[in-house]
């Protein structure tokens, strides 16, 4: 029999090139999928406007101060809680593809194990960036303005693409403890609710009660909400307690999402060895 | 490919692999020469799949070694996935996209370049009778259909080493046909072959060599026509019109077959194993017609996995399936 030419590459920087075009060819893989099921953008983008305009005319009128500016105010918030919705996506992926046999085919080629995941997540951080961008229009619409410069603005949408690539590998590692494609459709959204409305996306932290104030002031969404607000120039619900957190939201939202990705993406890459080896 | 002069493509010593308290593997040798077929037979449960898990790096060995192609499964896993395709019982094949992409991913994903995988890819549809439907979402694909693109994805590779893991179970008889013949194709290029099967039949039709497994230890190995022979090959079955008439049958069935002849009394049935085929048949009619004794139903069967089993083990395949329990049993094949 004739070999085909396969070029194994060997070091590390060879080992890396591989881990990432292979997690191309997952990407790759993945989108097609969602281009095949185009339903699946239904809840990236419909959801995201219906909370829009949920808390917008039904809650804003009894939240803020004032309708115009609370819904300036909850635009930010709901950017970030978008993104976290959005993981639910890499959870139901995840598990879908443990539960079909797609995982062991993966598995029986020298591919990097890596790879899965990285492509997994890419492919959910380009709908949650469609996601983003319809959400942006949304806000044109009812009031919401980019009123700080434009640098800041650029900024703003970074550090949301950086905190969805977070919660990709979050929602990756959900997936896999999963197990099951039922049961990741509820761990996907039940965790997310308490962290996203106990914080400072839809109201300011001192208007909360003791222990639920000291968890919104340190929540990293409040300061993802808070920083997302400020660079894009929207109007404060309330100046910020005096909490660290709350005094300097984009370096502890930074701070935060580079913490979580260092304890996810190892912890995610071991799990699913771990389950794939079942 | 394979380092040294072995022509050995696959050797496994004492594999042993357990699942919380089942041990699914206990203690496996096995040997497929290079270009040859190794049937690997038994009931569900019996540790098949954990061993194909195992030569295919998905699973680790609790102990003893396996090589694929020379190569060390466990400190060469990269090498061993090169040397060996693996179509597992559950098609491995993304429903959503084509034929055509499902290959060309698995050809980018050993690290072909994009032509050379697309390439492949149309030839391996080709071959498996898949060209029509190259372009339609593998969702549309019937069962075998499947199965013939999840044994090409196996092959985009062109591995020296294939593993078959139950290619056709569940399969309808004239898929299970088709997929004999593609397997047969494969053979007949000098692939070497593990393929695991419930079906006497199947391991009988494609196996150079069949090993049978349960409770994850070997307990026969051997040609088709070994195992036969010492199963003592057909069994003759037979119902007779008047339960009155059993002693008689029974009498005549111990002369002409191999074995002690079973009587169901309620049934009004006597089977028993024979060496000899349609001429212990004709035999045993033209006696009982001498006494005339009415005949309502005769039968010759081949043997089956639970005349192998019955033979081998004193018990049915069934009930092995089911003495390994079925919390164990979804662990081990999973």
């Amino acid at each position: 029999m004739t070999t085909l030419a396969l070029t194994p590459q060997g070091g590390f920087g060879g080992a890396l090139a591989r881990t990432f075009s292979d997690g191309g060819t997952i990407m790759w893989r993945n989108l097609m999928n969602v281009r095949r099921n185009p339903e699946l953008l239904l809840s990236a983008t419909v959801q995201p406007i219906m909370f829009v305009l949920l808390f917008a005319y039904v809650f804003g009128g009894s939240i803020g101060d004032d309708p115009v500016m609370y819904r300036d105010f909850l635009m930010g918030g709901i950017f970030v809680q978008t993104v976290a919705f959005n993981s639910a996506f890499t959870v139901i992926g995840m598990a879908n593809d443990l539960q079909k046999g797609i995982i062991d085919r993966f598995r029986s080629l020298p591919m990097s194990p890596a790879a899965v995941l990285i492509g997994r997540t890419m492919a959910d951080l380009a709908v949650t960036l469609l996601g983003l961008l319809v959400m942006s229009l949304c806000g044109l619409v009812i009031g919401w303005r980019i009123r700080g410069s434009f640098t800041d603005a650029v900024l703003a949408y970074a550090v949301l693409i950086l905190f969805a690539f977070v919660m990709a590998w979050i929602g990756a590692l959900v997936g896999l403890i999963s197990g099951s494609v039922e049961v990741a459709q509820s761990a996907g959204f039940i965790w997310i609710f308490p962290v996203t409305f106990i914080s400072t996306v839809f109201v300011a932290a001192d208007r909360l009660p003791g222990p639920l104030q000291a968890f919104a002031e340190w929540n990293p969404i409040s300061a993802l909400s808070d920083s997302v607000r400020s660079l894009f120039g929207n109007y404060q619900l309330r100046p910020p307690t005096d909490a660290w957190a709350q005094q300097n939201p984009t370096l502890y939202a930074l701070i935060s999402c580079l913490v979580l990705l260092v304890v996810f993406m190892p912890l995610a890459v071991a799990k699913y060895r771990k389950v794939a080896a079942k | 490919m394979a380092t040294g002069a072995s022509d050995i493509a696959v050797r496994a010593e004492g594999l042993v692999k357990s699942f919380g308290s089942t041990k699914a593997l206990n203690g496996v040798d096995l040997e497929i020469p290079k270009g040859t077929v190794l049937g690997l037979l038994g009931p569900n449960g019996a540790g098949k799949t954990t061993t194909v898990r195992i030569l295919t790096t998905l699973l680790r060995p609790d102990a003893g070694r396996a090589y694929v192609a020379g190569h060390d499964v466990l400190t060469e896993p990269d090498k061993v996935r090169r040397s060996i395709g693996l179509s597992g019982q559950y098609a491995a094949v993304d429903e959503h996209l084509t034929g055509a992409e499902n290959l060309y991913m698995v050809g980018r994903l050993y690290g072909m370049n994009r032509s050379t995988a697309r390439a492949r890819a149309r030839e391996l549809l080709a071959r498996f009778r898949l060209t029509e439907d190259a372009d339609r979402p593998a969702k549309g694909y019937s069962g075998g259909m499947r199965r013939r693109l999840d044994l090409a994805g196996a092959l985009v590779a062109k591995p020296p080493v294939v593993a078959l893991d139950e290619p056709t179970t569940g399969l309808d008889p004239r898929s299970r046909i088709d997929m004999w013949e593609v397997i047969s194709e494969l053979v007949d290029d000098g692939t070497t072959v593990l393929l695991t099967t419930q079906y006497l039949e199947e391991a009988d039709q494609l196996a150079d060599t069949i090993m049978v497994i349960d409770h994850g230890k070997v307990i026969a190995r051997g040609t088709a026509d070994q195992l036969k022979a010492q199963i003592g090959g057909e069994r003759l079955e037979l119902v007779v019109d008047d339960a009155a008439d059993l002693p008689l049958a029974q009498q005549v069935l111990a002369d002409v077959g191999s074995g002690e002849p079973h009587v169901d009394q309620h049934t009004r049935r006597a089977e028993v194993l024979v060496d000899t085929g349609t001429k212990a048949l004709i035999e045993a009619l033209r006696r009982l017609d001498q006494h005339s004794v009415v005949v309502n139903d005769v039968a010759l069967h081949r043997p089956t996995l639970d005349d192998v089993f019955l033979a081998l083990t004193g018990h049915a395949a069934e009930e092995a399936a089911a003495e390994s329990g079925t919390t164990s049993k979804k662990k081990v094949k999973a």
